[in-house]
C-alpha cells in the first residue's frame, strides 16, 4: 500500500518542520543548536588527528621533491596561449549558421529573433537570460535606434560582453609569510574536470616560479589520489594524501601545514565531486573549507568548476556551492568541445561570481585566464 | 528554483475558467508554457519545437470536461507525450550465443564511463553472468587503477595494460574467452564528440571487438550539447542504448529526452547514486514527470519501501488513522524518514505540495531539539502528552536543553497534528488497494487542503 507511505513521509515530515519552523519564527535566533559543533572543537579535533598523521611523515607522499624543486621539461616548455576562436571553431558552427541568417535579411523580422533566440538558447545561455537580452534590443529596435540586421547583431554583441563584467578575473595569490600558503579549494559536482583543472593550475603555477603543494582531499572516488599524483609529478609539485575514505578535512589541513612548514607557496586542494543537492556532502564541504581556513594557510580562492556541457542546473549548482563554501570563481572547462558554456551568463549575472578560467583544450597550456570580448566574439564571428 | 509546469499553469487556467473548450490563442498560451518549461529542463530547441508541435495536435479543440481541472488535462496530454518519447522500445539485453557478451561504452570526459562501466558489471553479476572489465581508457592518469579498485570492491575481475587502447581492448576479449567470462565490458577514455582523431581510434576499437552493445553515458546534467554528442557518437559507433549518469542530481534531465528523440535508442539504464548498486533501469514515466517538474512519486515510494521498516510503518499509519499517534511513533518514524535523505528534497519530490512547503529550506540538523524533547518525555508522556502539566514541562526542558515555551508549541502542534491525522484517516478509508497513484493524489490533496487548520499561516521562506 504505497500510499500509506506518502501519507507518513508527509505527516511526520511536515510535523516536524513545523515544529521548527513555527519556533523558529517565535525565538528568532535564541535557539541553542546543541547539534552543532563549535569551531573551537573541530579545529582541535582536527589538529589532534592531523598532529598524528603529519608525525609519521610518510602519509605526505608519492612525490617529495627537493627543495629547489625541478620542473620536468615537459610542464617548462613554454606555450602559445590558445585563442578562444580557435579552440571554439567547432562550437562555433551553428551559432554562426544562425547569425548567417539574420545577415542575410534585408531588415529585422520575426524570423531575425526567432533565429536569436535559437542561437541563445542552444548555446545554453537559458530561456531567461535570452528573454533579458531580446528585449532589450527590441526595445532599441522599436525605437529605431538599431535598424539593420548588422547593428541588431552587433548591439547583441555588445550586451552579451557588457554582462560579463566583473572586475576580478585574475586568480588571488597574496605574497604573505613563508609559513603562510595560499590555498585554492577546487570545488563541483561529478565529472567536470577538477583533478585535471589542478593539474593544470598546479604546472602552470610552477612556470611562475611558484612551489605548489596539492592536498588529495578526494579521498572518496576510487585512484583519485592516484590521478592527481600523476599530475604533482608530472609538475613537479608535491602531494599529501590520506587513506581512501578518510575525512577530507583534515587530509586538506594536513596538506596546508606540511606546506607551511616547509615553505610552500600555494597548495592546491583537491575535492571529491559531489551533487549540489547532497546535503551531508555540502556540510561536508563545508567543513572543509572552514578547516581550511584554520590553519596557517589563507584561503584566497575557491574555484568551482563548472563543465561547458552542463545546462540550465548549472545556476543551482552555483548558488548552492557557493552558499556551501564562499565561491570566489569559476573554471568552465571542456569549452573546446561542441558545448558552448552559455550558463555563464545567468552564473555571472545573477550570482555575481567572476568566470576565472576556461578549459580550452587537453594541454596544461589550454587552461586560460577567461576574456568575455574574445568568448563572444569566438561565439559570433565567421 | 524553477516553476513546475502545473504553479505556470495555474495562471493561465483562473483566466480560462469556466470556458468548455480552448480556443488557439489560449492553446498557443499554454504551449508557450509548455516549451519553456521544456526548455529550462534542457531539452534540446529543436526538440522542444517538435514535441510542441505534436502536443499542439491534441490540444486544440480538447473539449475539456467540466468535472477535471483543465491544467491537469493539459499535463496528463504532454506527460504521455514525453512518456511515449522515452519509452517506446525497451532494451533487452539478448546475450551472445557464443560468449562473452561484449559491450563497449563511451562518452564525453567526466560523464561517468569508469564508475557506470563498474555498475553495469555488478547489474551482470546480479543477472547471473561473469562479467569481466577491461580498462581501455589509457589517457586519463589513474583511470585504470580507478576501475581496478571499483572492481575490486563489486568483485570482477578487471584486465587492462599499458600501451594502445585498441590492443588493450583486443586482448582483454581473448582473456574473457580465456577465463570463461560470458560478459566483457570494456572502460574507454572520454573524448569529445568532434575530436576526430579519439573519435578514430574509438571506432577502431569498436571494429576489432565487434561489441554486441554499444552504451553512450550522458550525464543527466547535459545541456543542449547532448544532442551533438549524441548524433556524433550515434554515426561513429551505432549507439545501442543510452545509461544515464548523475540522475540523483537536481536537474530535470532533459537531455534524456532530446538523445531519445534524436538518435531512437532507447535509454537503458540510469544511475541514481554513488554507491555501485544505485543503478537501476530507466523509467519513463518517472523521468516525463520530472522533466516536467511534477515531482516523482514512484521513486518516493521506492525509496521509502526501502528505508522504512515494513511492519512498524503499517503499524505506524494505522495508528495515524485511527487518531493514536504518538510522539514515540513519530520520533520511530523520524528515524527511518532520515535515511531517505534531506527532508527538503523528500517535500521536493512530494506531488500537490504546497509551494511554501516545497521552497522551504529545513536542515535536518534544526529537528534535533525536537528529537531531544520527545527523547526527555517519560513513555506515558509520548503516548499522552496531555498530561504534561506544569512541573513536567520544565523537567523535560531542563532534560532536553530547550525551553518550556517550545515544549509547549511542540505538544500544541501535536495535538493539531492528531485532528488532521484522523480526519485524513476517514478520507483515506475508501481508497485502499488502489496500486498506482494518481498525478495528484487525492489524499495528498486533501492532506493540502487540511494544511491550514493545522499550521496557520508558516513563514517558510523567512529565515
Amino acid at each position: 500500500m504505497p500510499s500509506i507511505y506518502l501519507i507518513l513521509i508527509a505527516v511526520v515530515a511536515i510535523f516536524g518542520l513545523a515544529v521548527v519552523v513555527l519556533s523558529r519564527r517565535r525565538s528568532a535566533g535564541v535557539t541553542t543548536r546543541p547539534a552543532i559543533k563549535a569551531e573551537g572543537e573541530v579545529a582541535d579535533e582536527v589538529a589532534d588527528e592531523v598532529a598524528d598523521e603529519v608525525a609519521d611523515e610518510p602519509t605526505a607522499g608519492s612525490a617529495p621533491m627537493s627543495s629547489e624543486q625541478h620542473v620536468p621539461e615537459a610542464a617548462i616548455e613554454s606555450f602559445e596561449r590558445p585563442r578562444f576562436r580557435d579552440r571554439m571553431s567547432k562550437s562555433r558552427a551553428a551559432f554562426v549558421g544562425a547569425f548567417t541568417g539574420v545577415r542575410g535579411r534585408a531588415g529585422i523580422t520575426s524570423e531575425t529573433w526567432d533565429d536569436l533566440e535559437e542561437a541563445l538558447l542552444r548555446a545554453d545561455v537559458g530561456v531567461r537570460v535570452t528573454d533579458e537580452l531580446l528585449n532589450g534590443l527590441r526595445a532599441r529596435v522599436k525605437a529605431k535606434e538599431l535598424v539593420d540586421p548588422d547593428a541588431l547583431l552587433n548591439a547583441l554583441q555588445a550586451d552579451m560582453i557588457g554582462r560579463l563584467n566583473h572586475a576580478g578575473r585574475l586568480l588571488r595569490f597574496e605574497p604573505g609569510d613563508v609559513d603562510s600558503p595560499n590555498v585554492w579549494l577546487f570545488v563541483g559536482v561529478n565529472g567536470v574536470g577538477k583533478t585535471t583543472t589542478i593539474g593544470k593550475v598546479g604546472a602552470q603555477q610552477r612556470q611562475l616560479g611558484r612551489s605548489v603543494l596539492m592536498a588529495a582531499g578526494d579521498t572518496f572516488r576510487a585512484a583519485a589520489a592516484e590521478q592527481l599524483g600523476t599530475w604533482a609529478q608530472r609538475s613537479g609539485s608535491e602531494l599529501v594524501r590520506g587513506a581512501e575514505g578518510g575525512d577530507p578535512s583534515a587530509v586538506i589541513f594536513d596538506g596546508i601545514e606540511s606546506a607551511s612548514a616547509r615553505g610552500i607557496n600555494l597548495v592546491l586542494a583537491d575535492t571529491a565531486g559531489r551533487l549540489h543537492n547532497k546535503t551531508n556532502l555540502m556540510e561536508e564541504l563545508r567543513k572543509v573549507r572552514r578547516v581550511a581556513g584554520k590553519g596557517r594557510g589563507r584561503v584566497t580562492e575557491v574555484l568551482l568548476v563548472i563543465d561547458a556541457t552542463t545546462g540550465q542546473n548549472g545556476l543551482t549548482q552555483a548558488r548552492l556551492f557557493a552558499e556551501a563554501t564562499d565561491v570566489t570563481g569559476i573554471v568552465l572547462t571542456k569549452l573546446d568541445g561542441s558545448a558552448k558554456g552559455g550558463i555563464v551568463f545567468a552564473i555571472e549575472t545573477e550570482l555575481g561570481l567572476p568566470i576565472k578560467l576556461v578549459g580550452l583544450g587537453e594541454t596544461i597550456g589550454d587552461l586560460v585566464e577567461f576574456d568575455p570580448a574574445e568568448f563572444i566574439e569566438a561565439l559570433f564571428s565567421e | 528554483m524553477f516553476d513546475t509546469l502545473s504553479d505556470r499553469f495555474d495562471g493561465i487556467f483562473k483566466r480560462l475558467r469556466g470556458k468548455g473548450r480552448l480556443t488557439d490563442g489560449d492553446v498557443d498560451e499554454v504551449l508557450r508554457e509548455i516549451r519553456t518549461a521544456l526548455l529550462e529542463a534542457d531539452v534540446n530547441v529543436s526538440v522542444a519545437r517538435a514535441v510542441v508541435e505534436r502536443i499542439r495536435e491534441q490540444a486544440v479543440g480538447a473539449k475539456l470536461s467540466q468535472a477535471l481541472d483543465p491544467s491537469q488535462q493539459v499535463i496528463k496530454i504532454v506527460s504521455n507525450e514525453l512518456t511515449n518519447i522515452l519509452g517506446g522500445q525497451t532494451l533487452k539485453i539478448n546475450y551472445a550465443g557464443r560468449p562473452p557478451t561484449v559491450i563497449l561504452m563511451a562518452g564525453l570526459q567526466g560523464s561517468g564511463k569508469t564508475t557506470n562501466s563498474a555498475k553495469l558489471a555488478r547489474w551482470f553479476k546480479s543477472q547471473g553472468r561473469q562479467p569481466l572489465l577491461v580498462g581501455a581508457d589509457l589517457q586519463r592518469p589513474a583511470a585504470v587503477e580507478q576501475l581496478r579498485v571499483l572492481g575490486r570492491q563489486i568483485d570482477v575481475p578487471v584486465f587492462s595494460e599499458p600501451g594502445d587502447p585498441v590492443t588493450t581492448a583486443a586482448r582483454g576479449l581473448a582473456e574473457a574467452r580465456r577465463l570463461g567470462r560470458d560478459v566483457l565490458i570494456v572502460d574507454t577514455a572520454g573524448r569529445l564528440a568532434i575530436d576526430a582523431d579519439m573519435m578514430a581510434q574509438v571506432r577502431q576499437i569498436s571494429e576489432t571487438i565487434e561489441p554486441h552493445y554499444t552504451f553512450l553515458v550522458i550525464d543527466a546534467m547535459t545541456g543542449q550539447d547532448a544532442v551533438s554528442v549524441a548524433e556524433a557518437f550515434h554515426e561513429t559507433l551505432a549507439i545501442d542504448g543510452v545509461i544515464l549518469s548523475k540522475l540523483d542530481g537536481d536537474a530535470r534531465g532533459g537531455a534524456a529526452l532530446s538523445v531519445k528523440e534524436v538518435i531512437g535508442r532507447p535509454i537503458a539504464f540510469a544511475s541514481t547514486g554513488e554507491k555501485l548498486d544505485a543503478f537501476e533501469q530507466f523509467h519513463p514515466d518517472r523521468m516525463a514527470g520530472r522533466i516536467l517538474g511534477m515531482g516523482d512519486v514512484l521513486t518516493l515510494i521506492e525509496q521509502a519501501e526501502q528505508a522504512f521498516e515494513k511492519d512498524s510503518a503499517a503499524e505506524a499509519a494505522q495508528r495515524m488513522m485511527d487518531g493514536e499517534f504518538t510522539l514515540d511513533d513519530f520520533l520511530e518514524q523520524m528515524q527511518q524518514l532520515k535515511k531517505m535523505g534531506p527532508l527538503s528534497g523528500l517535500l521536493g519530490m512530494m506531488p500537490g505540495m504546497p509551494k511554501e512547503l516545497k521552497g522551504a529550506k529545513i536542515d535536518d540538523d534544526d529537528l534535533k531539539p525536537v528529537e531531544a524533547i520527545i527523547r526527555s518525555m517519560t513513555p506515558r508522556e509520548r503516548s499522552k502528552p496531555e498530561i504534561i502539566n506544569g512541573s513536567r514541562r520544565n523537567r523535560i526542558a531542563a532534560g532536553s536543553g530547550t525551553s518550556v515555551g517550545e515544549i509547549n508549541r511542540l505538544v500544541k502542534q501535536f495535538s493539531e497534528m492528531q485532528k488532521m491525522m484522523k480526519r485524513m484517516g476517514g478520507m483515506q478509508m475508501g481508497k485502499k488497494g488502489k496500486k498506482k497513484m494518481p498525478m495528484m493524489p487525492g489524499g495528498l490533496g486533501a492532506l493540502k487542503g487540511a494544511m491550514p487548520a493545522g499550521f496557520p499561516d508558516m513563514p517558510f521562506n523567512q529565515r
